[in-house]
């Protein structure tokens, strides 16, 4: 069997897993299924260009997923009115003066001798910097949080339109995807910077601490997210469903297809999400595979095989570490961008690390590290799992417990916990495939 | 006058949360970093190990309690421990028969062996949420106070009370007795010793004819016991919550990182450093302030440098800060 047909019939299996969960489970649910899947698999090929490519241990992804979707209200959400006037000025001088003093503690740094005196006037310069900009952060954004809290109490975004017509200009979030993949670039050059010439272990802690952080940032600062208030209503680059069902045109279409207007609006709306998330996954497939045949790639697997023997010849390991760092953290921005309009709304409490971070290596190291087809079936694959399990894990109890008295309360207890055994099975599918396919389901060549 | 009350309220809300907290990320950091010395990876599934240990002494706990098993003043979780740190070694022990050997004997890359154990992360995980549920879970009984703050504020007869909790004194008196513990283990005896030196050299210590699999297996059944006790003692302290055990790996590997991951004295340092920190960075200092200064310099706000959900940051910072400009930590660790 050729490489070709195996890969062919694996996605087969998992596309034909889909479309049975969709006459089972009726196709609204396998709609959703695709299309989170699809954006697992962008992730996951984020991740794979960082491990897989470049060998960096990269578990931050949460924090990149999450940047995404605060670049999706920035740019999708209208601007609230007055917010911008009573404290905007104030918040961007508060965080040019921020970055002001991380400047210029840097530039003593590198300008002063070492020695205790350095170590007094960073010390001075970052106490006088923080003071100055906690003092003109705070007032200013009391002021923004303010203005009309019940519903807004933040900036707002970009969007011209005002609270009523914001939602026609759909066609905002297109732009809003590539701002969340520069957004997390942003941060993440900022990461790599300081941490990319550490240990690979030590750079896992510190990326695992970046995405804690910017999860913390989005659940306080209120006047940039509206915390865990959450904002509501994000835009969409599709039509509504009201909209359709209100169309005759639609409502006859739909009818001589045998559904029903509100089923098939639904269906359609997913329909269309699909189409445009998998335009954008074959844009950065196209390209991530340009990237690993160029010789570029031919460099980077290169250093990722002997980092020694690389740089012997002459190559920049730590730039082309912080390059393909920024762009797998770009790719993960974009994903979350996209899940965020997905779900039109953005909501950093349900940001977990167990979810965003570690589910997407297992779906990179179920597909294959190193491989891009590989990272797109392991996102679909696990993300599969990942909503199958439970319903699959309570009926399994059921039939277990089906043995046991009505009333028993081990029975109750297990079919209550069967909704804990997702992460019980990733770790297992995990494991089992480390040890015995420990080069994924479709190797690198 | 004020300045007593000063010290009382920094004791009360600084001094003594923190030295608690400091002692519970000690010991936990120390499970890391011997993990890190003997087996040469960062382990990743730590907090879950002591989500699981800390689970079994709360269902052990739960059946003391029911039948009418009381220590009087102090937590009855203190005699369900041995059970739990059982329980936790036999699953540390599992896992590493089943999972870690295969990769031992392989001689595998360290980064695969901390991949390896984001998956066993998964798994306990998945059985400490299968078990006993993602929800708070609160175990703590007896005295609850040995001295609450009202009674020191009758006693002493200033403006601030100085509450100190029995978990907080037990927290600090188990930590005093484990680390004492295990440096005497680890200098003194035999097995401690040879622990050490496979640590320092594994060709060597081969070479002079230690058993690896028997350092191995003691290391985890260490690590197992300081997982347990350090996650009772977090639960007794705080509450337990499968999910908040999981986030202590932050700080709990920058305590390790800190004191420079590898060293024993390390890891207690950077526990100390992490938690000291922590406190006070997200402590509102407006009290103690208040009574320090004039009063026409009173602050007028809170004087709290960050919010309390900002502490990931805290530790984050000073771990960047370290790793920066001493990458070896505090007392020199490993550092290849």
């Amino acid at each position: 069997m050729t490489d070709t047909v195996r890969n062919t019939l694996l996605f087969a299996v998992v596309f034909g897993l889909i479309i049975l969960s969709g006459f089972f489970q009726g196709w609204n649910n396998a709609m959703f299924i695709l299309n989170m899947g699809l954006i697992s698999a962008i992730m996951a090929l984020g991740v794979n260009l960082q491990w897989g490519f470049a060998g960096l241990f990269n578990v931050g992804v949460m924090g990149f997923v999450a940047l995404g979707g605060l670049a999706a209200v920035l740019v999708g959400m209208p601007a609230t009115p007055g917010a911008f006037a009573a404290g905007g000025p104030g918040v961007i001088l508060a965080l040019l003066l921020g970055a002001a003093t991380v400047v210029a503690a840097v530039f003593t740094m590198r300008r002063m001798a070492p020695g205790r005196n350095r170590g007094l006037a960073i010390t001075a310069v970052l106490i006088v910097g923080f003071f100055a900009f906690r003092g003109i952060l705070d007032p200013s954004v009391e002021l923004i949080e303010s203005v009309n809290p019940a519903q807004t109490g933040y900036l707002g975004g970009l969007n011209p339109g005002t609270d009523e017509t914001y939602k026609q200009n759909g066609w905002i979030m297109l732009i809003a995807w590539p701002v969340g993949g520069l957004l997390a670039a942003g941060a993440a050059w900022l990461i790599g910077k300081v941490a990319l010439g550490l240990r690979s272990d030590y750079l896992a802690i510190a990326t695992l601490g970046i995405a804690e952080i910017i999860i913390a940032i989005l659940k306080n600062e209120d006047w940039l997210t509206r915390g865990v208030k959450n904002v509501v209503g994000i835009p969409r680059p599709v039509p509504y469903e009201i909209d359709l069902q209100n169309s005759a045109a639609f409502v006859d279409r739909a009818a001589s297809m045998g559904f029903d207007p509100v089923e098939g609006s639904t269906i359609l709306v997913k329909i269309l999400y699909a189409i445009l998330f998998t335009i954008v996954l074959l844009i950065i497939l196209w390209l991530s595979h340009r990237a690993l045949n160029s010789p570029w790639g031919r460099m980077l697997r290169a250093i990722r095989d002997n980092e020694i023997a690389a740089e012997a010849m002459g190559k920049d390991v730590t730039k082309r570490h912080l390059q393909v760092f920024i762009l797998g953290s770009a790719v993960c921005g974009i994903a979350g961008a996209m899940m965020t309009t997905l779900d039109s709304q953005l909501t950093p409490g349900t940001y977990q690390p167990l979810r965003f971070t570690f589910l997407i290596w297992v779906m990179v190291i179920v597909g294959g590290s190193g491989s891009n087809l590989g990272a797109i079936l392991g996102g679909f694959l696990i993300w599969f799992l990942w909503v199958q399990v439970e319903p699959i894990g309570l009926f399994a109890m059921n039939i277990l417990t089906s043995g046991m008295a009505e009333d028993s309360a081990l029975r109750a207890h297990l079919i209550e916990s069967a909704a804990q055994m997702r992460l019980l099975t990733m770790g297992l599918i995990m494991i089992l495939v480390l040890r015995f396919s420990p080069r994924g389901l479709i190797p690198e060549k | 006058m004020d300045f007593l009350n000063a010290i009382v309220a920094l004791a009360n809300y600084v001094l003594i949360p923190g030295i608690a907290y400091g002692s519970q990320l000690a010991i936990g950091a120390l499970g890391v970093t011997l993990v890190y010395g003997i087996l040469r990876f960062s382990n990743f599934a730590h907090g879950d190990t002591m989500a699981f240990g800390t689970m079994i002494v709360i269902l052990m706990t739960w059946w003391l309690q029911s039948a009418g098993v009381s220590l009087g003043p102090l937590p009855t979780a203190l005699v369900a421990l041995p059970v739990g740190i059982l329980g936790c070694i036999g699953l540390v022990l599992l896992t590493d028969r089943l999972v870690y050997r295969f990769y031992r004997e392989q001689k595998a890359k360290p980064v695969i062996l901390v991949i390896v154990s984001m998956g066993v992360m998964f798994i306990m995980n998945g059985i400490v949420r299968f078990i006993i549920g993602p929800d708070d879970q609160s175990f703590a009984d007896g005295e609850r106070f040995i001295i609450s703050a009202r009674d020191f504020k009758n006693m002493t007869g200033l403006e601030e009370g100085l509450g100190i909790r029995t978990t907080q004194l037990i927290t600090v008196i188990t930590a005093i007795i484990v680390v004492a513990l295990l440096f005497w283990f680890l200098n003194k005896t035999r097995a401690g010793k040879s622990m050490r030196a496979y640590s320092d050299n594994e060709d060597l210590a081969l070479l002079s004819g230690i058993n690896p699999e028997r350092v191995v297996m003691l290391t985890w059944i260490i690590v197992a016991t300081l997982a347990t006790i350090a996650g009772v003692l977090y639960g007794l302290d705080k509450s337990f919550k499968p999910f908040t055990y999981f986030q202590l790996l932050l700080p709990i590997f920058a305590s390790a990182v800190v004191g420079g991951i590898g060293s024993p004295i390390g890891a207690i340092a950077g526990g100390f450093v992490i938690a000291f920190s922590e406190v006070t960075i997200t402590y509102a200092w407006k009290k103690v302030l208040g009574y320090l200064m004039p009063e026409s310099l009173e602050p007028s706000g809170l004087v709290q440098l960050m919010s309390t959900d900002y502490k990931f940051a805290v530790s984050f910072v000073i771990l960047l800060i370290v790793l920066l400009f001493k990458p070896t930590g505090l007392f020199r660790g490993q550092a290849t």
